[in-house]
């Protein structure tokens, strides 16, 4: 663990205990411990909503333990093991950008450098000066054919380059949200230019 | 090339309205009930006769999957598992049919639950795709609303209950067992086998475990007829199947196609061909990051089914074809894949925990040729110890594309140590750098 | 039974074994780090690679494959020994070359398995791994960076000691084993995971850097640090014994050793009793035996033999009990007593006072009443016992005493004796749940009868167990659970007042003109009559010797050869590892030469001659090591009656330190430091 501040004390607000209820339905009785990587990651949402910043500390994953009957232990290994929860605070945007091979053949090189030239952040798990930006490389985020991916907080933004990261960034420091999905208005998964295939069939559209 | 009439992903692209409204105007849920009147026995065996095989990577025949399930509901009951936990580079065709074609997964849901006595089903989406669980959760809460799942699900007489459940960034658990664990609130650690899930799976109960287009596909292979199904593709290599086309082609996409579709066909015909023409291309992924590489000779001829893949020692995997041009430094593209490995192992395995970062290491100094050339065999060697010496495939996974590219690519990697010898001039010792 | 062959070797084994145990049947080495018989299959090393016939072609982890009928195991193939010389060379690639200065060194698995298993040089040229040490408490020391992440440690805390604080954190090349958050760790039995960790990560932290295995002469003995009677092994080197490491027995420790028997070893050279001592205007002065024995002896001169009195402590060997009891006898005096904290033991029956069950009999248990005892602070590893059956499943529970985590659920019905009289008459809920099990049992602690209604909470308890049916003719669920490794030796014998003797309480507050202690500090002597002349013979300066007129130098557990029952009738022989400091002596030897010096000689001249008289005494005596089972042969229970007192309290208030050696050990004291919040303890 590095340096950072943690809170004293961690208990889940109404919001996220209407949805710990929901999670909690889902799986049999007894076999509770299931429900570890939805809480976690809704401590994590909370702590997102209600500090602004992402991040499950570790009264969080006491709690969870405490709840679900867990030794702490295994939680901790659990939250470490799985690499969306981020064992120290983050910026308001969590930029994650994937270089495995498809998104780098791709250009993510490009993404990269254009996210630290916007940022000023040097290395990775990184975060900007003013706590707007964490940049962390993720590996293979599963949207291969709309390389390279850019992906902030929840959302994908898709075939992106250098011009459209910077324009990006620039819209979130303005407090703007762009669209999500292809930055090329591409329809999703379909080459460039709409699709070649499903032409020929006539279903109501969206 | 496969018409319109026969593509089972009909709003692969979302042209359409995902909804349950849409999804019934293009056929889905159609007839369900009297699919499950069937019984389970005629639904594993139309499934058996479809030569439908699972579309996860692995190939195994589906219908025999589901037939491995004990035939009686015994003290302990059944799951089926649906892998949503795509993590393959290259590999993007699952998320295409959650987001767009839910109800197509969730009507398979419910047969193949039916099929194998299973009363619950949980499905397991990698934890980055969270506006498509968002997606996949409405449908979900469609299909209840309508009746089509939960209790009495489509008037059959069957409860079923459908359950999204998502992961939080662990290639690893696309490995069955692995998710298994990750379900059960651990980490993602690969069981030991036997037992199989089948006889010990979720919670210790009997479990299958299919991915997600293997699923979908079902109910239109049930509704259309095994022959239709096993008529198209290849013998042994039957059907359709989603190819997703990344890297140096000029219109990357996903595609539905027929199994055995020569490669070239497929990235010229639907991906807008190789980035300055054909003869420009280097080499491909042809299945997934897991898969060997193929050179181009090879991909001047070759067809994309498992057989023919497994001939020229690559693999289908997940049809996930990862086009290369002559640009590319491709021993850079095969590290990376390197670092991709070292970073998902689990840890669980010694060959794999060490050897994922050994190769790795070795991989970053071949990019600069900071290597000597009988490294070259040592890495090999290397690969072979940790190929089949762990317990689940990641080791494996690890070990094939860097076998892939010393046995296609030997020579450039020898002309970068070289290149590297002669520019430092310090005899090309891999001396291990202090900052390292 | 499935016939195996191994490399041309047929064996039979159990159904449900596992490949590497057929191999260990047909006596073939398999290699193993991950791997241990007692702890869940892990597969997770791959060293243990075989290589099975009409398998897919290539190797196995015989320690995850079950076997079946004519299964056919090559462990001697090419591709075996290719395999296990990869996996030997991954596990060294991140493994430092630290032998030199690593405490592992010379009982090292890694180390001998890369001799044995390995290739003769590493292809590896890349920077090594290094890992954070972590800081487990007092007695675990850590290198991590030579964690090899076989998980031994995070399933031995786990399913054996009943604890899970440790975890392997983070993944791949980054897995860490650790607490994740700095904590010391909490188990009584956490030097174990010295043992289980086959390479240098955990290793002991008081004994580091001290000595090299081949430095050590090892004698295999008994502990006295609880009533367990766990084998242990003494490791010495010259006059000093090093370390304490446990020794397998499957019906006693199994090969665990609890934490104040294997660390207490540093109190066995501290406040040491070197040399005689003889009170002389007020203080107490160097003395040789002579000036001793003759001090003694003037004292004793004209005092009537029911004014002297012996009180036996809770480390006593039984020969020099015996001796004691022996040269009481001679003086005339009935006034001996081996329960120095007034426990209501009755001697009058055996199966009164042992743990009757005995300890691997727990295993066949299905419900368990545990009455005033805390196992998890009186016998860890009687603890370990339960919680393995536990684990096991079905196992019902319940207390009557004080909260504490126990390491397994249990369901507390009361704090005091009342709810005995509940059970008994069926009238609690639980006593249903004892008499529908096949198996009950009452487990009794000191805390329940160190108190004045004690015979009463003993008779209580042993009605309980019959009205459950836990007194049958094949089943005997009555157990005293001690904490004094001399107690059911000194019952055996005798070592109770005599006809018109005194007990305890009555030989204190001047009840006697010369008290005799052997070893008995646990009594509070400001009681002891301000001109009562006292006699410490012992080895330690503890509480008897600081209230002592004359002190004989006795020798500790290590430094004789002594007979022990432990507390479930296990009779067992400690063994001379080294030879007592200074001019401290056998304890019976002393006895044995006082006597000489009284002209009153007691009639044996060799330890020989001792135990042949023990034997007499009670045939009990004669049946080492072997523990037969009794049902129970007679219902009728003990004397005792009245259940006056309040809520049971704890026998044990500190773990760490609970007698002479324990309380003079550095490395104990730190855990006290660490570990030990203060507990009310029950005072007679």
């Amino acid at each position: 663990m590095t340096e950072h501040t943690e809170p004293a004390s961690f208990a889940f607000d109404d919001e996220s205990e209407a949805r710990i209820t929901k999670v909690m339905a889902k799986y049999p009785a007894g076999k509770q411990a299931s429900a570890v990587l939805p809480l976690l990651d809704l401590a994590q949402r909370q702590m997102g909503r209600v500090t602004g910043s992402a991040w499950v500390p570790k009264v969080a994953m006491d709690e969870i333990a405490r709840r679900l009957d867990m030794p702490p232990i295994r939680v901790y290994e659990v939250a470490t093991f799985y690499l969306m929860f981020n064992m120290q605070p983050v910026g308001t945007y969590h930029l994650q950008v994937c270089t495995t091979t498809p998104c780098w053949l791709r250009g993510s090189d490009q993404v990269v450098e254009a996210c630290r030239k916007a940022t000023g952040i040097k290395g990775w798990k990184e975060t900007s000066a003013d706590g707007l930006f964490t940049m962390t490389e993720v590996e293979c985020v599963g949207a291969c054919v709309n390389a390279p991916i850019l992906q902030v907080n929840d959302d994908f933004f898709e075939d992106m380059d250098a011009a459209s990261t910077e324009a990006l960034l620039a819209a979130l420091r303005r407090g703007e949200y762009p669209k999500v999905g292809s930055v090329t208005g591409r329809q999703t998964s379909a080459p460039e230019g709409g699709p070649t295939t499903l032409t020929t069939l006539n279903f109501p559209a969206e | 090339m496969l018409s319109d009439a026969d593509r089972i992903f009909t709003n692969l692209y979302g042209t359409g309205d995902a909804g349950l409204k849409g999804a019934r105007s293009r056929g889905d849920w159609d007839g369900t009930k009297a699919i499950i009147e069937r019984g389970r026995e005629a639904i594993v065996e139309e499934m058996k006769a479809s030569g439908l095989r699972g579309r996860g990577g692995a190939g195994f025949p589906t219908g025999m999957k589901w037939s491995f399930m004990p035939k009686t509901i015994g003290a302990l009951p059944h799951y089926l598992v649906v892998n949503a936990d795509e993590s393959e580079p290259g590999t993007c065709k699952d998320r295409d049919i959650i987001r767009h074609d839910p109800h197509k997964l969730l009507e398979g849901c419910f047969i193949a639950s039916f099929a194998m006595g299973a009363h619950a089903c949980y499905i397991y989406i990698r934890g980055e795709f969270y506006n498509e669980a968002v997606a996949l959760q409405s449908a979900i809460d469609e299909a209840y609303e309508a009746g089509l799942i939960g209790k009495n699900a489509c008037g059959t007489g069957w409860d079923f209950d459908c359950y999204l459940h998502r992961g939080a960034g662990a290639y690893i658990c696309g490995e069955e067992t692995a998710l298994i664990e990750s379900l059960e609130g651990k980490k993602g650690m690969p069981r030991l086998k036997p037992p199989f899930p089948a006889a010990m799976g979720l919670y210790g109960c009997p479990t299958t475990v299919n991915n997600v287009e293997s699923i979908a596909v079902a109910p239109t292979i049930l509704r259309r007829g095994a022959s239709w199904f096993s008529a198209l593709g290849r013998p042994k290599n039957a059907g359709t199947k989603l190819f997703c086309i990344s890297g140096h082609v000029n219109k990357p996409c996903n595609v539905e196609e027929e199994l055995g579709i020569p490669l070239k066909e497929l990235i010229e015909k639907y991906a807008g061909g190789v980035r300055g023409g054909w003869d420009n291309l280097l080499a491909v992924i042809p299945g997934g990051a897991s898969v060997p590489v193929l050179n181009k000779a090879t991909c001047d001829t070759i067809l994309m089914d498992f057989d023919s893949l497994r001939e020229v020692k690559s693999g289908l995997g997940t049809a996930a074809v990862i086009v290369m041009d002559k640009s590319t430094d491709i021993i850079k593209a095969i590290a990376r894949l390197s670092q991709f490995y070292k970073h998902e192992s689990c840890g669980q395995c010694t060959p794999c925990r060490e050897g994922t970062g050994w190769m790795m290491r070795v991989m970053n100094r071949m990019v600069q040729g900071r290597a000597t050339i009988d490294e070259i065999d040592t890495l090999e060697a290397v690969t072979r110890q940790i190929e089949g010496h762990t317990i689940c495939a990641l080791g494996d996974a690890a070990a094939w594309p860097i076998q892939g590219l010393i046995k296609n690519f030997r020579p450039v990697m020898e002309e970068r140590i070289r290149a590297y010898k002669a520019q430092s001039g310090n005899g090309g010792r891999s001396m291990p750098l202090a900052a390292e | 039974m499935v016939k195996v062959t191994v490399d041309g070797i047929d064996v039979d084994v159990p159904p449900g074994s596992n490949v590497l145990q057929a191999c260990e049947a047909a006596g073939i080495e398999v290699p193993r780090f991950c791997y241990h018989e007692r702890l869940s299959v892990a597969g997770n090393c791959r060293m243990c690679l075989v290589e099975i016939e009409k398998a897919p072609p290539k190797p196995f982890a015989s320690c995850a494959y079950p076997v079946n009928e004519g299964m056919v195991v090559h462990t001697d193939t090419p591709m075996v020994k290719k395999a296990r010389a990869g996996v030997m060379e991954f596990l060294l690639i991140n493994h430092p070359l630290d032998c030199p200065i690593c405490d592992q060194g010379g009982e090292c698995d890694l180390q001998d398995q890369a001799v044995g298993y390995g290739r003769d040089g590493s292809r590896y040229t890349e920077a090594k791994r290094a890992v954070k040490d972590k800081d487990l408490g007092p007695l675990v020391k850590t290198v991590m960076t030579r964690c090899i992440q076989c998980t031994r440690c995070i399933r031995f805390s786990a399913e054996i000691a009943g604890t899970p604080e440790l975890g392997a954190t983070a993944r791949g090349e980054g897995m860490e084993v650790g607490t994740y958050v700095q904590k010391a760790l909490t188990s009584e039995l956490s030097g174990n995971l010295i043992d289980i960790c086959p390479v240098g990560a955990l290793t002991s932290k008081p004994y580091q850097f001290v000595a090299r295995p081949w430095e050590l002469k090892k004698t295999d003995s008994v502990d006295v640090l609880d009533a367990v009677g766990t084998n242990i092994r003494v490791d010495a080197r010259g006059p000093e014994v090093l370390r304490i490491l446990p020794r397998l027995n499957e019906d006693v420790n199994e090969e665990w050793l609890a934490d104040k028997s294997r660390f207490s070893v540093d109190g066995l050279k501290r406040r040491r009793l070197d040399s005689c001592w003889v009170r002389r205007d007020g203080s107490l002065v160097k003395a040789g035996w002579e000036e001793a024995f003759a001090a003694i002896e003037g004292k004793l001169k004209g005092v009537a033999g029911e004014r002297i009195g012996a009180i036996a402590g809770d480390l006593c060997d039984a020969e020099s009990m015996l001796a004691l009891k022996d040269l009481m006898s001679r003086l005339g005096s009935a006034n001996t007593d081996c329960r120095q904290d007034g426990a209501a033991l009755d001697a009058a029956r055996r199966e009164f006072y042992i743990f009757n069950t005995s300890i691997a009999g727990i295993e066949e248990a299905d419900a368990i009443l545990l009455v005033g005892s805390n196992p998890r602070r009186e016998a860890p590893l009687v603890n370990a016992r339960i919680l393995k059956r536990w684990r096991a499943g079905g196992l019902k529970l319940a207390s009557i005493g004080t909260v504490a985590d126990l390491t397994y659920p249990v369901e507390m019905i009361g704090d005091g004796p009342a709810v005995l009289a509940a059970l008994a008459d069926g009238s609690h809920p639980f006593a249903a749940v004892l008499k529908a099990a096949k198996h009950p049992m009452v487990i009794v602690g000191q805390g329940a009868l160190r108190r004045d209604d004690g015979a009463g909470v003993l008779a209580a308890a042993w009605a309980v167990a019959g009205a459950v049916g836990a007194l049958g003719a094949e089943w005997h669920g009555f157990n005293v659970l001690h904490t004094a490794a001399a107690r059911v030796g000194g019952l055996d014998l005798g070592f109770v007042p005599g006809p018109g003797g005194k007990s305890v309480a009555g030989m204190l507050g001047g009840g006697v003109d010369v008290l005799w202690l052997l070893g008995a500090d646990e009594i509070d002597t400001s009681r002891i009559g301000a001109n009562t002349f006292v006699v410490y013979q012992g080895h330690h300066g503890d509480a008897g010797a600081a209230r002592a007129d004359v002190i004989l130098p006795g020798a500790a557990y290590t430094e004789k050869n002594g007979t022990y029952v432990s507390t479930e009738g296990r009779v067992q022989r400690g063994q001379l590892a080294v030879y007592p400091p200074g001019e401290a002596r056998e304890d019976w030897k002393i006895l044995r030469a006082f006597s000489g010096w009284l002209v009153k000689p007691l009639p044996y001249d060799t330890i020989e001659a001792l135990r042949a008289r023990l034997e007499t005494v009670n045939p009990v005596f004669a049946r080492l090591d072997i523990l037969p089972r009794f049902g129970c042969s007679d219902a009728a229970g003990p004397a005792g009656a009245g259940l006056t007192g309040g809520a049971f309290r704890p026998a044990v208030a500190n773990y760490y330190q609970t007698d002479v050696i324990s309380r003079a050990s550095p490395t104990m004291a730190a855990c006290t430091a660490a570990y030990a919040a203060p507990v009310a303890v029950a005072a007679e």
